[in-house]
Protein backbone atom coordinates (compact mmCIF):
# COMPACT_ATOMS: atom_id res chain seq x y z
CA UNK A 1 0.00 0.00 0.00
CA UNK A 2 1.34 3.42 -0.91
CA UNK A 3 1.88 6.04 1.78
CA UNK A 4 3.23 8.89 -0.34
CA UNK A 5 3.34 9.51 -4.07
CA UNK A 6 5.52 12.21 -5.61
CA UNK A 7 5.03 12.72 -9.33
CA UNK A 8 7.02 15.07 -11.60
CA UNK A 9 7.76 17.18 -8.56
CA UNK A 10 10.07 20.22 -8.65
CA UNK A 11 11.16 22.33 -5.69
CA UNK A 12 13.85 24.77 -4.61
CA UNK A 13 14.69 27.96 -2.75
CA UNK A 14 13.90 31.47 -4.02
CA UNK A 15 14.93 31.29 -7.68
CA UNK A 16 17.27 28.30 -7.35
CA UNK A 17 15.75 24.98 -8.41
CA UNK A 18 17.09 21.95 -6.53
CA UNK A 19 14.75 19.07 -7.35
CA UNK A 20 13.71 18.72 -10.97
CA UNK A 21 10.76 16.56 -11.93
CA UNK A 22 11.28 13.72 -9.47
CA UNK A 23 8.95 10.75 -9.05
CA UNK A 24 8.89 8.48 -6.00
CA UNK A 25 6.40 6.14 -4.33
CA UNK A 26 6.82 5.26 -0.67
CA UNK A 27 5.06 2.07 0.42
CA UNK A 28 4.22 0.59 3.78
CA UNK A 29 7.16 -1.43 5.07
CA UNK A 30 9.70 0.40 2.87
CA UNK A 31 13.21 1.15 4.12
CA UNK A 32 14.64 3.56 1.57
CA UNK A 33 18.23 4.77 1.74
CA UNK A 34 18.70 8.17 0.12
CA UNK A 35 22.17 8.87 -1.28
CA UNK A 36 23.61 11.58 -3.48
CA UNK A 37 26.22 14.35 -3.57
CA UNK A 38 26.09 17.42 -1.33
CA UNK A 39 23.72 20.01 -2.73
CA UNK A 40 22.00 17.27 -4.77
CA UNK A 41 18.69 17.81 -2.97
CA UNK A 42 18.54 15.07 -0.32
CA UNK A 43 17.49 17.39 2.49
CA UNK A 44 15.23 19.34 0.13
CA UNK A 45 13.41 16.11 -0.69
CA UNK A 46 12.88 15.41 3.03
CA UNK A 47 11.60 18.95 3.60
CA UNK A 48 9.06 18.58 0.80
CA UNK A 49 7.81 15.27 2.20
CA UNK A 50 7.61 16.77 5.72
CA UNK A 51 5.55 19.67 4.36
CA UNK A 52 8.15 22.29 5.35
CA UNK A 53 8.81 23.35 1.76
CA UNK A 54 5.94 23.70 -0.73
CA UNK A 55 6.71 22.14 -4.14
CA UNK A 56 6.87 24.42 -7.20
CA UNK A 57 5.14 22.01 -9.54
CA UNK A 58 4.15 18.38 -9.85
CA UNK A 59 2.00 16.44 -7.44
CA UNK A 60 2.47 15.31 -3.84
CA UNK A 61 -0.08 12.86 -2.47
CA UNK A 62 -0.38 11.49 1.07
CA UNK A 63 -2.37 8.35 1.93
CA UNK A 64 -5.35 8.73 4.23
CA UNK A 65 -3.50 6.55 6.69
CA UNK A 66 -0.67 9.09 6.85
CA UNK A 67 -2.80 12.20 7.39
CA UNK A 68 -4.83 11.30 10.41
CA UNK A 69 -7.51 14.00 10.84
CA UNK A 70 -5.34 16.56 9.06
CA UNK A 71 -2.25 15.70 11.08
CA UNK A 72 0.68 14.16 9.21
CA UNK A 73 1.88 11.00 10.96
CA UNK A 74 5.55 11.49 10.08
CA UNK A 75 8.41 11.28 12.57
CA UNK A 76 11.62 13.18 11.87
CA UNK A 77 15.19 13.04 13.15
CA UNK A 78 16.98 16.12 11.80
CA UNK A 79 20.66 16.04 10.85
CA UNK A 80 21.78 18.99 12.95
CA UNK A 81 18.87 20.30 14.96
CA UNK A 82 20.94 23.27 16.13
CA UNK A 83 19.57 23.04 19.65
CA UNK A 84 20.63 25.24 22.55
CA UNK A 85 22.36 22.90 25.00
CA UNK A 86 21.75 25.34 27.86
CA UNK A 87 18.00 25.35 27.33
CA UNK A 88 16.34 24.29 30.61
CA UNK A 89 14.52 21.12 29.59
CA UNK A 90 14.34 17.55 30.90
CA UNK A 91 14.72 14.51 28.66
CA UNK A 92 11.11 13.44 29.21
CA UNK A 93 9.80 16.86 28.20
CA UNK A 94 11.78 16.74 24.95
CA UNK A 95 9.98 13.50 24.04
CA UNK A 96 6.63 15.02 25.11
CA UNK A 97 7.08 17.81 22.53
CA UNK A 98 6.96 15.04 19.91
CA UNK A 99 3.36 14.36 20.94
CA UNK A 100 2.07 17.87 20.22
CA UNK A 101 -0.54 18.11 17.48
CA UNK A 102 -2.10 21.11 15.86
CA UNK A 103 -5.64 22.05 16.94
CA UNK A 104 -5.89 19.01 19.19
CA UNK A 105 -3.78 17.58 21.97
CA UNK A 106 -2.25 20.83 23.12
CA UNK A 107 -1.90 19.36 26.60
CA UNK A 108 0.19 16.61 28.11
CA UNK A 109 -2.32 14.94 30.40
CA UNK A 110 -2.20 11.19 29.89
CA UNK A 111 0.75 11.31 27.52
CA UNK A 112 3.58 10.60 29.94
CA UNK A 113 3.25 6.85 29.46
CA UNK A 114 3.57 7.25 25.68
CA UNK A 115 6.71 9.35 26.15
CA UNK A 116 8.19 6.84 28.59
CA UNK A 117 7.47 3.98 26.17
CA UNK A 118 9.40 5.78 23.44
CA UNK A 119 12.30 6.43 25.84
CA UNK A 120 12.34 2.78 26.89
CA UNK A 121 12.44 1.78 23.24
CA UNK A 122 15.70 3.71 22.70
CA UNK A 123 17.06 2.59 26.08
CA UNK A 124 17.01 6.03 27.71
CA UNK A 125 14.23 5.55 30.29
CA UNK A 126 16.61 5.93 33.22
CA UNK A 127 17.56 9.41 32.03
CA UNK A 128 13.99 10.71 31.86
CA UNK A 129 14.36 13.41 34.51
CA UNK A 130 17.91 14.42 33.60
CA UNK A 131 18.61 17.70 31.88
CA UNK A 132 18.85 17.28 28.08
CA UNK A 133 21.97 19.45 27.86
CA UNK A 134 23.91 17.17 30.22
CA UNK A 135 23.74 14.17 27.86
CA UNK A 136 26.43 13.01 25.44
CA UNK A 137 26.00 13.40 21.67
CA UNK A 138 24.88 9.81 21.15
CA UNK A 139 22.43 9.95 24.05
CA UNK A 140 20.91 13.17 22.73
CA UNK A 141 20.48 11.53 19.33
CA UNK A 142 18.63 8.63 21.01
CA UNK A 143 16.33 11.04 22.84
CA UNK A 144 15.58 12.89 19.60
CA UNK A 145 14.81 9.54 17.97
CA UNK A 146 12.42 8.80 20.85
CA UNK A 147 10.78 12.17 20.16
CA UNK A 148 10.41 11.19 16.48
CA UNK A 149 8.72 7.84 17.22
CA UNK A 150 6.71 8.86 20.31
CA UNK A 151 3.53 9.51 18.33
CA UNK A 152 3.81 6.14 16.48
CA UNK A 153 4.25 7.60 12.99
CA UNK A 154 3.49 5.68 9.81
CA UNK A 155 6.67 7.06 8.26
CA UNK A 156 10.00 7.82 9.94
CA UNK A 157 12.45 10.18 8.26
CA UNK A 158 16.11 10.27 9.34
CA UNK A 159 18.62 12.80 8.00
CA UNK A 160 22.13 11.39 8.45
CA UNK A 161 21.52 9.92 11.90
CA UNK A 162 25.12 8.67 12.10
CA UNK A 163 26.96 11.96 11.59
CA UNK A 164 27.90 12.92 15.12
CA UNK A 165 27.97 9.57 16.83
CA UNK A 166 30.25 6.68 17.65
CA UNK A 167 30.22 3.11 16.30
CA UNK A 168 28.57 1.67 19.38
CA UNK A 169 25.61 4.00 18.87
CA UNK A 170 25.44 3.11 15.18
CA UNK A 171 25.01 -0.58 15.94
CA UNK A 172 22.26 0.14 18.47
CA UNK A 173 20.63 2.53 16.03
CA UNK A 174 20.52 0.15 13.08
CA UNK A 175 19.16 -2.77 15.06
CA UNK A 176 16.51 -0.47 16.49
CA UNK A 177 15.63 0.79 13.01
CA UNK A 178 15.20 -2.78 11.77
CA UNK A 179 12.76 -3.34 14.62
CA UNK A 180 10.89 -0.09 13.94
CA UNK A 181 10.67 -0.95 10.24
CA UNK A 182 8.20 -3.71 11.14
CA UNK A 183 5.76 -0.99 12.19
CA UNK A 184 6.62 1.96 10.00
CA UNK A 185 8.19 2.86 6.68
CA UNK A 186 11.62 4.52 6.95
CA UNK A 187 13.43 6.99 4.71
CA UNK A 188 17.06 7.53 5.70
CA UNK A 189 19.64 9.88 4.22
CA UNK A 190 23.21 8.74 4.80
CA UNK A 191 26.73 9.33 3.55
CA UNK A 192 27.85 5.94 4.80
CA UNK A 193 27.14 3.68 1.81
CA UNK A 194 28.42 0.60 3.62
CA UNK A 195 25.84 1.12 6.32
CA UNK A 196 23.16 1.99 3.82
CA UNK A 197 23.62 -1.09 1.67
CA UNK A 198 23.63 -3.48 4.61
CA UNK A 199 20.51 -2.14 6.29
CA UNK A 200 18.10 -0.56 3.81
CA UNK A 201 15.88 -2.44 1.38
CA UNK A 202 15.96 -0.04 -1.57
CA UNK A 203 18.01 2.98 -2.62
CA UNK A 204 17.05 6.35 -4.05
CA UNK A 205 19.84 8.41 -5.57
CA UNK A 206 19.09 12.14 -5.53
CA UNK A 207 21.09 14.51 -7.71
CA UNK A 208 18.68 17.09 -9.05
CA UNK A 209 16.67 14.18 -10.39
CA UNK A 210 15.84 11.01 -8.51
CA UNK A 211 16.76 7.48 -9.53
CA UNK A 212 15.12 4.63 -7.66
CA UNK A 213 16.93 1.32 -7.33
CA UNK A 214 14.88 -1.68 -6.29
CA UNK A 215 17.63 -3.33 -4.27
CA UNK A 216 20.22 -2.34 -1.72
CA UNK A 217 23.27 -3.15 -3.86
CA UNK A 218 25.30 -0.19 -4.95
CA UNK A 219 27.62 -0.52 -7.89
CA UNK A 220 29.94 1.97 -9.51
CA UNK A 221 28.11 1.54 -12.83
CA UNK A 222 24.87 2.40 -11.18
CA UNK A 223 26.30 5.51 -9.58
CA UNK A 224 27.86 6.64 -12.83
CA UNK A 225 24.82 5.93 -14.93
CA UNK A 226 22.71 7.92 -12.49
CA UNK A 227 25.27 10.73 -12.28
CA UNK A 228 25.58 10.14 -8.57
CA UNK A 229 29.26 10.79 -7.92
CA UNK A 230 30.09 9.73 -4.38
CA UNK A 231 32.88 7.78 -2.76
CA UNK A 232 32.15 4.27 -1.66
CA UNK A 233 33.50 3.55 1.80
CA UNK A 234 32.92 0.24 3.47
CA UNK A 235 34.26 -1.47 6.54
CA UNK A 236 33.65 -4.78 8.27
CA UNK A 237 31.97 -7.84 6.80
CA UNK A 238 29.38 -6.20 4.66
CA UNK A 239 27.93 -7.29 1.35
CA UNK A 240 29.98 -5.29 -1.13
CA UNK A 241 31.57 -5.44 -4.54
CA UNK A 242 35.12 -4.36 -5.30
CA UNK A 243 35.61 -2.80 -8.72
CA UNK A 244 38.79 -2.50 -10.77
CA UNK A 245 40.59 0.72 -11.69
CA UNK A 246 38.92 2.76 -14.38
CA UNK B 1 8.26 44.48 63.06
CA UNK B 2 8.92 48.22 63.07
CA UNK B 3 10.49 47.81 59.65
CA UNK B 4 7.23 46.53 58.22
CA UNK B 5 4.62 48.65 60.03
CA UNK B 6 4.73 51.59 57.55
CA UNK B 7 3.70 49.13 54.81
CA UNK B 8 0.42 48.43 56.53
CA UNK B 9 -0.18 52.08 57.36
CA UNK B 10 0.34 53.93 54.07
CA UNK B 11 -1.67 53.31 50.89
CA UNK B 12 1.26 54.14 48.59
CA UNK B 13 3.38 51.46 50.28
CA UNK B 14 0.58 48.92 50.01
CA UNK B 15 0.32 49.79 46.30
CA UNK B 16 4.06 49.33 45.96
CA UNK B 17 3.89 45.83 47.48
CA UNK B 18 0.90 44.89 45.32
CA UNK B 19 2.52 46.16 42.13
CA UNK B 20 5.75 44.31 42.94
CA UNK B 21 3.78 41.08 43.33
CA UNK B 22 1.99 41.54 40.00
CA UNK B 23 5.16 42.56 38.16
CA UNK B 24 6.93 39.55 39.70
CA UNK B 25 4.35 37.19 38.22
CA UNK B 26 4.41 38.83 34.76
CA UNK B 27 8.18 39.24 34.56
CA UNK B 28 8.96 35.86 36.14
CA UNK B 29 6.96 34.12 33.38
CA UNK B 30 7.79 36.33 30.37
CA UNK B 31 11.41 36.60 31.47
CA UNK B 32 11.87 32.81 31.54
CA UNK B 33 10.69 32.69 27.93
CA UNK B 34 13.05 35.57 27.06
CA UNK B 35 16.07 34.01 28.80
CA UNK B 36 15.52 30.46 27.53
CA UNK B 37 15.11 31.64 23.93
CA UNK B 38 18.00 34.11 24.26
CA UNK B 39 15.84 37.14 23.52
CA UNK B 40 17.44 39.36 26.19
CA UNK B 41 18.95 41.81 23.73
CA UNK B 42 15.66 42.02 21.81
CA UNK B 43 13.81 42.77 25.05
CA UNK B 44 16.31 45.48 25.94
CA UNK B 45 15.71 47.00 22.51
CA UNK B 46 11.94 46.92 22.97
CA UNK B 47 12.08 48.63 26.37
CA UNK B 48 14.31 51.43 25.07
CA UNK B 49 12.23 51.80 21.89
CA UNK B 50 9.17 52.40 24.08
CA UNK B 51 10.76 55.66 25.28
CA UNK B 52 9.94 57.05 21.82
CA UNK B 53 6.27 56.47 22.62
CA UNK B 54 6.63 58.11 26.02
CA UNK B 55 8.16 61.24 24.41
CA UNK B 56 5.50 61.38 21.71
CA UNK B 57 2.72 61.05 24.30
CA UNK B 58 4.21 63.92 26.34
CA UNK B 59 4.37 66.06 23.21
CA UNK B 60 0.76 65.32 22.26
CA UNK B 61 -0.42 65.68 25.86
CA UNK B 62 -1.54 62.04 26.06
CA UNK B 63 -1.09 59.32 28.69
CA UNK B 64 2.64 58.27 28.40
CA UNK B 65 2.15 54.52 29.15
CA UNK B 66 -0.21 54.38 26.15
CA UNK B 67 2.49 55.70 23.81
CA UNK B 68 5.03 53.33 25.35
CA UNK B 69 2.69 50.37 24.77
CA UNK B 70 2.18 51.20 21.09
CA UNK B 71 5.91 51.73 20.44
CA UNK B 72 6.96 48.59 22.34
CA UNK B 73 4.52 46.22 20.65
CA UNK B 74 5.17 47.67 17.17
CA UNK B 75 8.96 47.48 17.54
CA UNK B 76 8.79 43.90 18.85
CA UNK B 77 6.65 42.87 15.88
CA UNK B 78 8.90 44.77 13.45
CA UNK B 79 12.07 43.02 14.65
CA UNK B 80 10.33 39.63 14.52
CA UNK B 81 9.13 40.36 10.97
CA UNK B 82 12.53 41.57 9.71
CA UNK B 83 14.28 38.59 11.30
CA UNK B 84 11.85 36.18 9.66
CA UNK B 85 12.38 37.77 6.24
CA UNK B 86 16.16 37.88 6.70
CA UNK B 87 15.87 41.46 5.43
CA UNK B 88 18.47 42.62 7.95
CA UNK B 89 20.55 40.89 10.63
CA UNK B 90 18.33 40.54 13.67
CA UNK B 91 20.78 42.02 16.15
CA UNK B 92 21.43 44.99 13.86
CA UNK B 93 17.68 45.58 13.65
CA UNK B 94 17.52 45.53 17.46
CA UNK B 95 20.36 48.07 17.66
CA UNK B 96 18.42 50.36 15.32
CA UNK B 97 15.09 50.27 17.18
CA UNK B 98 16.93 50.59 20.53
CA UNK B 99 18.67 53.86 19.64
CA UNK B 100 16.01 55.21 17.28
CA UNK B 101 13.36 54.85 19.99
CA UNK B 102 15.50 56.71 22.53
CA UNK B 103 16.34 59.44 19.95
CA UNK B 104 12.67 59.91 19.09
CA UNK B 105 11.79 60.20 22.77
CA UNK B 106 14.53 62.73 23.49
CA UNK B 107 13.51 64.93 20.53
CA UNK B 108 9.83 64.96 21.53
CA UNK B 109 10.62 65.65 25.19
CA UNK B 110 12.81 68.56 24.04
CA UNK B 111 10.03 69.90 21.79
CA UNK B 112 7.39 69.64 24.53
CA UNK B 113 6.83 73.16 25.87
CA UNK B 114 7.45 73.72 29.57
CA UNK B 115 8.59 71.28 32.24
CA UNK B 116 8.08 67.56 31.61
CA UNK B 117 6.90 65.97 34.84
CA UNK B 118 7.89 62.45 35.91
CA UNK B 119 10.50 62.12 33.18
CA UNK B 120 12.99 60.61 35.62
CA UNK B 121 10.44 58.09 36.85
CA UNK B 122 9.96 56.80 33.29
CA UNK B 123 13.70 56.41 32.86
CA UNK B 124 14.49 54.85 36.24
CA UNK B 125 11.09 53.88 37.62
CA UNK B 126 9.40 54.73 40.90
CA UNK B 127 7.37 52.08 42.63
CA UNK B 128 6.25 54.51 45.34
CA UNK B 129 4.11 56.57 42.91
CA UNK B 130 2.19 53.65 41.40
CA UNK B 131 -1.52 54.51 41.01
CA UNK B 132 -4.63 52.41 40.47
CA UNK B 133 -4.40 52.61 36.65
CA UNK B 134 -0.89 51.17 36.82
CA UNK B 135 -2.12 48.41 39.11
CA UNK B 136 -4.91 47.47 36.70
CA UNK B 137 -2.44 47.37 33.81
CA UNK B 138 -0.04 45.19 35.81
CA UNK B 139 -2.92 42.93 36.82
CA UNK B 140 -3.92 42.53 33.18
CA UNK B 141 -0.34 41.78 32.14
CA UNK B 142 0.10 39.10 34.80
CA UNK B 143 -3.26 37.53 33.90
CA UNK B 144 -2.21 37.33 30.23
CA UNK B 145 1.15 35.84 31.24
CA UNK B 146 -0.53 33.20 33.41
CA UNK B 147 -2.90 32.33 30.57
CA UNK B 148 -0.13 31.99 27.99
CA UNK B 149 2.61 30.31 30.00
CA UNK B 150 0.69 28.13 32.43
CA UNK B 151 -2.30 27.02 30.36
CA UNK B 152 -0.36 26.66 27.10
CA UNK B 153 2.94 25.55 28.64
CA UNK B 154 3.40 22.48 26.38
CA UNK B 155 2.94 24.65 23.30
CA UNK B 156 5.38 27.30 24.57
CA UNK B 157 8.02 24.69 25.47
CA UNK B 158 7.72 22.97 22.06
CA UNK B 159 8.19 26.29 20.29
CA UNK B 160 10.97 27.62 22.52
CA UNK B 161 13.03 24.41 22.59
CA UNK B 162 12.93 23.52 18.89
CA UNK B 163 11.10 25.84 16.51
CA UNK B 164 11.83 23.65 13.49
CA UNK B 165 10.38 20.55 15.07
CA UNK B 166 7.32 22.55 16.11
CA UNK B 167 6.89 23.29 12.40
CA UNK B 168 7.16 19.58 11.60
CA UNK B 169 4.41 19.00 14.18
CA UNK B 170 2.38 21.62 12.22
CA UNK B 171 2.08 23.94 15.23
CA UNK B 172 1.27 27.61 14.42
CA UNK B 173 4.89 28.70 14.89
CA UNK B 174 4.81 32.14 13.23
CA UNK B 175 1.59 33.16 14.93
CA UNK B 176 2.93 32.09 18.34
CA UNK B 177 6.24 33.90 17.82
CA UNK B 178 4.41 37.17 17.20
CA UNK B 179 1.92 36.61 19.99
CA UNK B 180 4.54 35.82 22.63
CA UNK B 181 6.76 38.70 21.50
CA UNK B 182 3.79 41.06 21.86
CA UNK B 183 3.15 39.65 25.34
CA UNK B 184 6.79 40.25 26.31
CA UNK B 185 6.45 43.85 25.05
CA UNK B 186 3.28 44.38 27.12
CA UNK B 187 5.01 42.95 30.19
CA UNK B 188 7.99 45.27 29.69
CA UNK B 189 5.85 48.39 29.32
CA UNK B 190 3.73 47.70 32.38
CA UNK B 191 6.88 47.12 34.44
CA UNK B 192 8.49 50.38 33.27
CA UNK B 193 6.51 52.21 35.98
CA UNK B 194 8.48 50.24 38.56
CA UNK B 195 11.93 49.87 37.08
CA UNK B 196 12.07 52.40 34.25
CA UNK B 197 13.06 52.06 30.60
CA UNK B 198 16.73 51.53 31.44
CA UNK B 199 16.46 49.05 34.31
CA UNK B 200 13.39 46.97 33.35
CA UNK B 201 15.46 44.32 31.56
CA UNK B 202 16.87 43.11 34.87
CA UNK B 203 13.35 42.13 36.02
CA UNK B 204 13.28 39.78 33.02
CA UNK B 205 16.77 38.36 33.46
CA UNK B 206 18.10 38.45 37.04
CA UNK B 207 15.46 36.28 38.78
CA UNK B 208 15.77 33.85 35.84
CA UNK B 209 19.56 33.76 36.15
CA UNK B 210 19.19 32.87 39.84
CA UNK B 211 16.56 30.19 39.11
CA UNK B 212 18.77 28.80 36.33
CA UNK B 213 21.40 27.89 38.93
CA UNK B 214 19.27 25.15 40.46
CA UNK B 215 16.40 24.28 38.03
CA UNK B 216 16.40 21.82 35.13
CA UNK B 217 13.15 22.62 33.35
CA UNK B 218 11.50 25.69 31.88
CA UNK B 219 8.53 25.19 34.24
CA UNK B 220 10.91 25.13 37.20
CA UNK B 221 12.61 28.30 36.00
CA UNK B 222 9.21 30.01 35.63
CA UNK B 223 7.99 29.00 39.11
CA UNK B 224 11.19 30.01 40.89
CA UNK B 225 11.60 33.22 38.89
CA UNK B 226 8.17 34.38 40.05
CA UNK B 227 8.99 33.56 43.68
CA UNK B 228 12.42 35.20 43.53
CA UNK B 229 11.18 38.28 41.65
CA UNK B 230 8.39 38.86 44.20
CA UNK B 231 10.56 38.27 47.29
CA UNK B 232 13.45 40.31 45.88
CA UNK B 233 11.10 43.19 45.08
CA UNK B 234 9.68 43.18 48.63
CA UNK B 235 13.18 43.28 50.09
CA UNK B 236 14.17 46.00 47.61
CA UNK B 237 11.16 48.17 48.46
CA UNK B 238 11.78 47.90 52.22
CA UNK B 239 15.42 48.79 51.64
CA UNK B 240 14.45 51.68 49.37
CA UNK B 241 12.00 53.11 51.96
CA UNK B 242 14.31 52.92 54.94
CA UNK B 243 17.51 54.03 53.17
CA UNK B 244 15.64 56.62 51.07
CA UNK B 245 17.13 55.42 47.75
CA UNK B 246 15.38 54.97 44.33
CA UNK B 247 13.17 51.86 44.35
CA UNK B 248 14.04 50.44 40.92
CA UNK B 249 17.77 50.51 41.56
CA UNK B 250 17.30 49.17 45.08
CA UNK B 251 15.29 46.15 43.85
CA UNK B 252 17.85 45.33 41.18
CA UNK B 253 20.64 45.61 43.73
CA UNK B 254 18.76 43.11 45.89
CA UNK B 255 18.38 40.73 42.93
CA UNK B 256 22.12 40.89 42.27
CA UNK B 257 22.87 40.24 45.94
CA UNK B 258 20.52 37.24 45.91
CA UNK B 259 22.28 35.91 42.81
CA UNK B 260 25.68 36.14 44.50
CA UNK B 261 24.52 34.48 47.73
CA UNK B 262 22.73 31.60 45.98
CA UNK B 263 25.56 31.03 43.49
CA UNK B 264 28.02 30.94 46.38
CA UNK B 265 25.79 28.55 48.33
CA UNK B 266 25.65 26.05 45.46
CA UNK B 267 29.38 26.40 44.80
CA UNK B 268 30.18 25.59 48.43
CA UNK B 269 27.74 22.68 48.40
CA UNK B 270 29.26 21.26 45.23
CA UNK B 271 32.75 21.68 46.65
CA UNK B 272 31.75 19.97 49.89
CA UNK B 273 30.11 17.13 47.95
CA UNK B 274 33.26 16.60 45.92
CA UNK B 275 35.46 16.60 49.02
CA UNK B 276 33.20 14.04 50.67
CA UNK B 277 33.26 11.68 47.68
CA UNK B 278 37.07 11.96 47.59
CA UNK B 279 37.20 10.97 51.25
CA UNK B 280 34.95 7.99 50.57
CA UNK B 281 37.27 6.82 47.83
CA UNK B 282 40.24 7.10 50.19
CA UNK B 283 38.58 5.16 52.99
Amino acid sequence: MELIKLHGLSAGYESKPVLKGITLDVHQGDFIGVIGPNGGGKTTLLKVILGLLPPWSGSLWYAQDLTHKGHKRIGYLPQDPGLDMQFPVRVKDVVLTGLMQRNRSLFWQGKESKAMQALTRVGMQEWATRSFGSLSGGQRQKVLLARAIADRPALLILDEPDTFTDQRFEQDLYSLLRELNEEMAIIMVSHDLGMISSHVKTIACVNGGLHYHHSNLISQEMLEAYECPIDIITHGHLPHRVLGEH
Amino acid sequence: MDYLSPFLEYAFLRNAILSASLAGIACGLSGSYVVSRRLVFLSGGVSHASFGGIGLAFFLGMHPPLGAMVFAVLSAILVQYLGERHAIRKDSAIGVIWSLGMATGIIFVYLTPGYVPNLMSYLFGNILTVNSTDLWLLGGASALNLLAFVLFYPLVLSLAFDENYARVRQLPVNFLNYLLMALVAITIVTTIRIAGVILVISFLTLPQAIAGIFTRSLAGMMRWSVVLAVLGSYAGIILSYHLDIPSGASIIFTFALMFLIIRLFFMVREFAGRARSKEQIRS
